[in-house]
């Protein structure tokens, strides 16, 4: 079984959104929900990154760990996906997540801000897939139409890579050895516990 | 795990351990202050009618996976990168967008914009149907009421003070076969001021290129420079204004270890990066391209074969290039000696080098020398005409190239023809109709063959008084098809000439900054025109690939395409029948397939002529066929084997000939017949007894090893090779040739006999020339650096002045008295910051479509000015704050916010160019009909650009004005 993970190559990335409107184009997230950003450190100054976030549906997620209606689930692939008829909106996965995915639709106090939304790998969610009650919670569900999540797919620099963690470790190792760099595999010590050697 | 803080503090704490990653940098980005934490709604309050919480919105998908899905390829309506869109369409509407894998110039990657296209055509923001201003109040009318009221006010116009008295802006988002129509329609009005954003964007790229090897275009492509060894970006910022090259840039840069060489007055994202950065000061390009020459002459590292066999005039280069030493250089430009000979011994050596520009070369009123230096540093390392090397000029909109292909120019027809009396024979000839009733549609022969007033002056001609305008009349109405209002400096002074005309109309998907922007209360229309998302046509992409773009869903709303507008009002003004004469026209639409085929039977020139519909559309079919690097289809596939994507031009002799287009200009490493050639004979044969042909090179294959002028029938004669034409092909010569049919040309003979003999015998139809780098009818033959008008440095406008005052195009340019004037004045004491502009990546062009796309406008909600920290510490202005930015002409102000970031030098301010709605502090967003206001509205930074234009093409002074900053 494929263990899905995304890994952003830090190097290519270029702060161009795309996989930023993609998501909302595929999901159609309203305004003020973003469940990818870019981040760029060092801005305007030599040494300037770039880097796209999201979810990064961790080897045993800590927002999972923290939710106290357990709204939390694992797909075979290792998507991290949550059930928003179970979610309370209290907030806990937001603080306990190290990659500030989870999004509310409100600014509130505990409980207040509504269901929970982040990204899903565009996996859907627990409802039967494809079916338009899935999509209006959750959005796409590329996954059960053979397909990769279309952030990763529309990355204008090929940059943000979505797949199968080797495949994907392999095809970011191959660039580092042909280009000479790398600052290395963004955020996969955290969310998989594991880094990527050259 | 539960931390209990202020989300705020919290969102950030996670920031900065993600930077800590990358060795503890700090997180200050310039979204950071934009309402982009993850737990905040942003900014709901001011966008009113955009929901929170649901996601879904019902007329816009899901797709249902029950009924048929049918895709649909278009291209994106963006950039000039010419990304291929793949829609998803149910029952009429787009429900969803799939990855284009397929297209060599894509593979499935966009940008922001094209990640997000499918937004503008469910479009809240629309503009929904025809609407005019009666006694300042919007009004909804029907289509048949605003073409009638509209064409009887031409008419009007017409016959009191002549047809000149008209301007028609057109669009580089016209399909082709949209840009040629306004160009036709313009000639049968009976004008020649009819132009599109080429102008403000690379007019002097083309004039200048055109003017040293013969087209006016990228050499090569964006795939191709997946071959280069040395890439050299001068005020490019292509991260941002074309992101997906990126991806082809990238990975040559990777895989060849390439030298990235990013030259520009701020760092941007593509200097992020670069291997080296080099930091210039706005407007000093002549200087720093004559002192990397200076490096490459003083050690003999030119390519002294190549000079000899294809270059005429590099002794006198040498004269000017002599005068810029390290240290000259260094004061005018910044730059340290050391870094330029660096890079200039790296693009000499480590070749194949090209060197990529965009609008920080062009939009100077130096613009065309620019060019014309860059290109002269290509030639003299002998960087053009190979893979990997070349200029590699990135251009704007979607369809800026195919726009300027097709003459929507004041000073050409279709395929840079010109206005001579031969050029308009030609295309009379092409539409069929009599020459002297199209010489009776002008005021008179010679305003026939004057060239028209450019974009960027029509508000002097409203403005001027009449003496002084050369035309009858002063300009009394725009027609402006698809263009921002707010893309042109002195704003202040074209909101002036706005109110005074007498009529202006809007044709657009959205009501743009000029139905806004100014006071006027009647005599103004908005007609709702759709995207090409919304209707089919061919797009040239900046590479000059053509590629073909089919309906996604229909138009939205009451909006038309521009074709079908267009004609309506060609029929209300009397001359439809004879416009469309060979153009079929179905239910008022006239079809694009037909227009096609109406410029390939007149695109000789510019070999437009064998890129049929048909043959387009087996390109758009066969997109997995193209190799990503070479851009061409083995031989043995069917329907496209041998050709390059796209059929980039010129693709010669007609469809039925199969020419496979020229992916990479004047490349001799080729056969004619697979895309080779040579620079164009086109500045004559000899000067001062030096041969102006090439001397001992010539293409693969070529029977004539030597260079060659153009072809006629007269020189198929002498060569004794005119009998390798059919009957036919003679027959057409001899008609258009009359009492002279010797000298028909390769570019006038409607049969391409000419071309294709010439082709047989491995020639190019237009000579085997020499590039020349000094262009002898051009203002400064050798580029010469001229200050800015509005220069930070006294002492060296006193030294290096910009050029006297003239008139071109139909008004004055007193730039020079402007200049003198803000030296006597001290304007740089009161105004010592420079002011440069440029692109976002999530925006586009004058900014009203992208800005009223809910995806796009979430990403960049506010204007702003970038502002050196130690000139931020110096005026108390801190990151996020509001400030006035205050220019020197007009009073000119406007309240923008401030980020403070080393990205701009000490003594430098970048703002963007995308906003509007805002002006000189004042909201307007109640001046938009209602519902029809961009999300994010914005000050413009033209409000406070300012005088300057170049001497060619009129090309504004974008890139460097001076200006105040204080804390608002
Ligand atoms: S995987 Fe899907 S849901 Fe997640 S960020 Fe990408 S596009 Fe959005
Ligand atoms: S699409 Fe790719 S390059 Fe663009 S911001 Fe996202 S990860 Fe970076
Ligand atoms: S704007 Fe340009 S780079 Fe972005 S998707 Fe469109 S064509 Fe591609």
């Amino acid at each position: 079984m494929a263990r899905l993970k995304f890994l952003c190559d830090a190097d290519r990335c270029i702060e161009c959104n795309a996989c930023v409107t993609a998501c909302k184009n595929e999901n159609e997230v309203p305004w003020g929900i973003n469940r990818r950003r870019v981040v760029t450190i060092n801005d305007g100054k030599p040494g300037e990154r770039s880097i796209s976030m999201a979810c990064m549906h961790c080897t045993d997620a800590p927002c999972k760990a923290v939710c106290p209606v357990d709204c939390f689930y694992n797909t075979p692939d290792g998507i991290v996906l949550h059930s928003k008829d179970l979610c309370i909106g209290c907030g806990y996965c937001f603080y306990a997540c190290p990659f500030g995915a989870p999004q509310y639709p409100r600014v509130g106090n505990f409980g207040s801000r509504g269901k929970m939304d982040k990204c899903t790998y565009c996996a859907g969610g627990p409802e039967p897939d494809l079916s338009a009650a899935e999509y209006e919670k959750y959005g796409a569900n590329r996954i059960a139409e053979g397909k990769l999540p279309l952030c990763a797919e529309m990355c204008s620099t090929k940059s943000l890579l979505a797949g199968d963690g080797e495949i994907i470790a392999a095809i970011y190792k191959e660039r580092v050895l042909k280009r000479g760099y790398g600052s290395g595999a963004w955020g996969w010590k955290t969310a998989y516990k594991e880094t990527i050697d050259v | 795990m539960l931390i209990k803080r202020k989300s705020a503090a919290a969102a950030r704490g996670r920031l900065q351990a993600v930077a800590a990653g990358f060795g503890g940098a700090s997180l200050v980005d310039r979204r950071a202050f934009l309402k982009r934490a993850g737990f905040t709604a942003g900014a709901l309050a001011a966008v009113g009618t955009i929901q929170v919480g649901t996601v879904r919105r019902a007329e816009a998908g899901p797709t249902d996976f029950q009924q048929p899905i049918e895709r649909k390829k278009n291209i994106c309506t963006h950039c000039s990168v010419g990304c291929t869109v793949i829609a998803e369409v149910q029952n009429g509407v787009w429900v969803g967008q799939e990855p284009a894998w397929d297209s060599p110039i894509n593979r499935g990657s966009h940008c922001a914009k094209g990640a997000a296209i499918r937004e503008l055509v469910h479009g809240d923001r629309r503009l929904k149907y025809p609407m005019k201003l009666v006694d300042g109040a919007w009004q909804r009318i029907s289509w048949d009421d605003a073409i009638n009221e509209i064409g009887d006010k031409l008419l009007e116009i017409r016959e009191a003070s002549g047809p000149d008295a008209v301007y028609w802006l057109g669009s580089a988002k016209y399909s082709n076969e949209g840009a040629y129509l306004l160009r036709k329609f313009a000639a049968f009005w009976g004008t020649n001021s009819v132009d599109h954003q080429a102008r403000i964007c690379h007019s002097t790229t083309v004039a200048g290129v055109a003017n040293t090897w013969g087209y006016g275009a990228m050499t090569n492509s964006y795939n191709d420079i997946r071959n280069a060894k040395t890439i050299v970006f001068m005020g490019s910022n292509a991260a941002e204004a074309h992101p997906v090259s990126l991806q082809h840039i990238l990975t040559g840069k990777e895989t060849n270890r390439a030298n990235v060489f990013v030259f520009d007055p701020r760092f941007t994202r593509t200097a992020a990066h670069s291997t080296e950065y080099v930091r210039i000061r706005s407007g000093t390009d002549i200087a720093v391209i004559w002192g990397m020459l200076w490096h490459i002459f003083e050690n003999g590292w030119e390519d002294k074969e190549f000079i000899a066999q294809r270059v005429y005039g590099m002794d006198e280069v040498r004269a000017e290039v002599k005068k810029w030493d390290p240290a000259t250089v260094e004061d005018v430009t910044g730059v340290p000696g050391e870094q330029l000979r660096r890079v200039a011994e790296t693009f000499a050596k480590e070749r194949p080098s090209t060197f990529i520009w965009c609008m920080g070369g062009t939009q100077h009123t130096v613009g065309t020398a620019n060019v014309r230096a860059y290109c002269t540093l290509l030639l003299a390392t002998g960087n053009v005409g190979g893979f990997g090397n070349g200029a590699n000029i990135f251009r704007g909109h979607c369809n800026v190239q195919g726009a300027t292909d097709l003459g929507l120019d004041v000073t050409s027809l279709p395929l840079y023809y010109g206005l001579t009396e031969g050029a308009w024979k030609h295309w009379c000839r092409v539409w069929d109709v009599d020459y002297e009733w199209m010489v009776s549609r002008f005021e008179d022969k010679k305003m026939m063959e004057a060239p028209g007033i450019p974009s960027t002056r029509w508000f002097d001609a409203v403005l001027l008084p009449k003496d002084q305008v050369e035309q009858r009349d002063n300009l009394r109405a725009m027609m402006v098809f698809g263009h921002g209002g707010n893309t042109i400096p002195r704003m202040p002074e074209m909101v002036k000439g706005l109110e005074k005309l007498d009529l202006l109309v809007v044709g657009d998907p959205h009501p743009t900054t000029f139905a806004a922007i100014s006071q006027r209360k009647n005599g103004t229309y908005l007609l709702p025109i759709c995207t090409q998302l919304e209707t089919s046509g061919s797009r040239t992409a900046s590479n000059r690939s053509i590629q073909w773009g089919e309906q996604i869903v229909k138009p939205i709303f009451e909006s038309k395409d521009d074709y079908e507008v267009l004609y309506r009002l060609a029929k209300k003004l009397g001359f439809a029948d004879l416009m469309f004469k060979n153009i079929k026209v179905e239910n008022d639409r006239p079809v694009p397939e037909d227009i096609l085929r109406e410029i390939n039977r007149g695109g000789w020139s510019t070999g437009y002529c064998g890129q049929s519909p048909e043959r387009l559309k087996a390109h758009m079919a066969n997109q997995d066929k193209f190799d990503i690097v070479t851009l061409r289809a083995p031989k043995d596939v069917p329907e496209v084997g041998g050709d390059y994507y796209g059929l980039p031009w010129p693709c010669w002799g007609t469809p039925e000939y199969r020419h496979p287009g020229t992916h990479t200009l004047y490349n001799t490493n080729l056969h004619v017949k697979d895309g080779g050639g040579t620079f164009r004979a086109r500045f004559g044969v000899e000067r001062n007894g030096v041969t102006l042909l090439s001397e001992g090179s010539y293409s693969l294959g070529s029977e004539i090893q030597d260079g060659y002028p153009e072809f006629t029938y007269g020189i198929l004669k002498k060569l004794g090779w005119d009998a390798d034409l059919t009957e036919a092909e003679r027959a057409t010569i001899e008609r258009i040739g009359g009492n002279n049919p010797d000298a028909v040309s390769w570019a006038t003979d409607l049969s391409g006999g000419i071309q294709r003999v010439a082709l047989e015998h491995g020639c190019i139809p237009y000579g085997n020339g020499k590039a020349r780098v000094v262009a002898w009818n051009l203002p400064d033959p050798i580029p010469v650096h001229r200050e800015p008008i509005y220069s930070p440095r006294a002492d060296l406008v006193a030294k290096y002045p910009t050029r006297e005052d003239f008139r071109s195009f139909r008004v004055p340019n007193i730039g020079f008295t402007v200049q003198k004037a803000a030296v006597d004045k001290g304007i740089a004491r009161d105004f010592p910051i420079i002011l440069t502009s440029g692109r976002l990546v999530e925006y586009e062009g004058g900014g009203e479509e992208t800005r009223s796309n809910r995806w796009l406008a979430e990403l960049q909600q506010d204007m702003f000015v970038e502002i050196n920290p130690a000139d931020a510490a110096e005026r108390g202005i801190t990151d996020g704050s509001w400030v006035w930015v205050t220019g020197p002409e007009n009073n000119s102000r406007a309240r923008v916010k401030a980020l403070v970031t080393e990205r701009v030098g000490k003594g430098v301010a970048f703002m963007p160019f995308h906003f509007s709605g805002w002006f000189m502090g004042e909201d307007q967003r109640k001046n938009y009909p209602p519902g029809t206001d961009p999300i994010v509205l914005g000050e413009s930074v033209n409000t406070i650009t300012t005088y300057g234009y170049d001497p060619v093409t009129g090309m504004h002074e974008g890139k460097v004005t001076l200006c105040q900053i204080r804390a608002a």
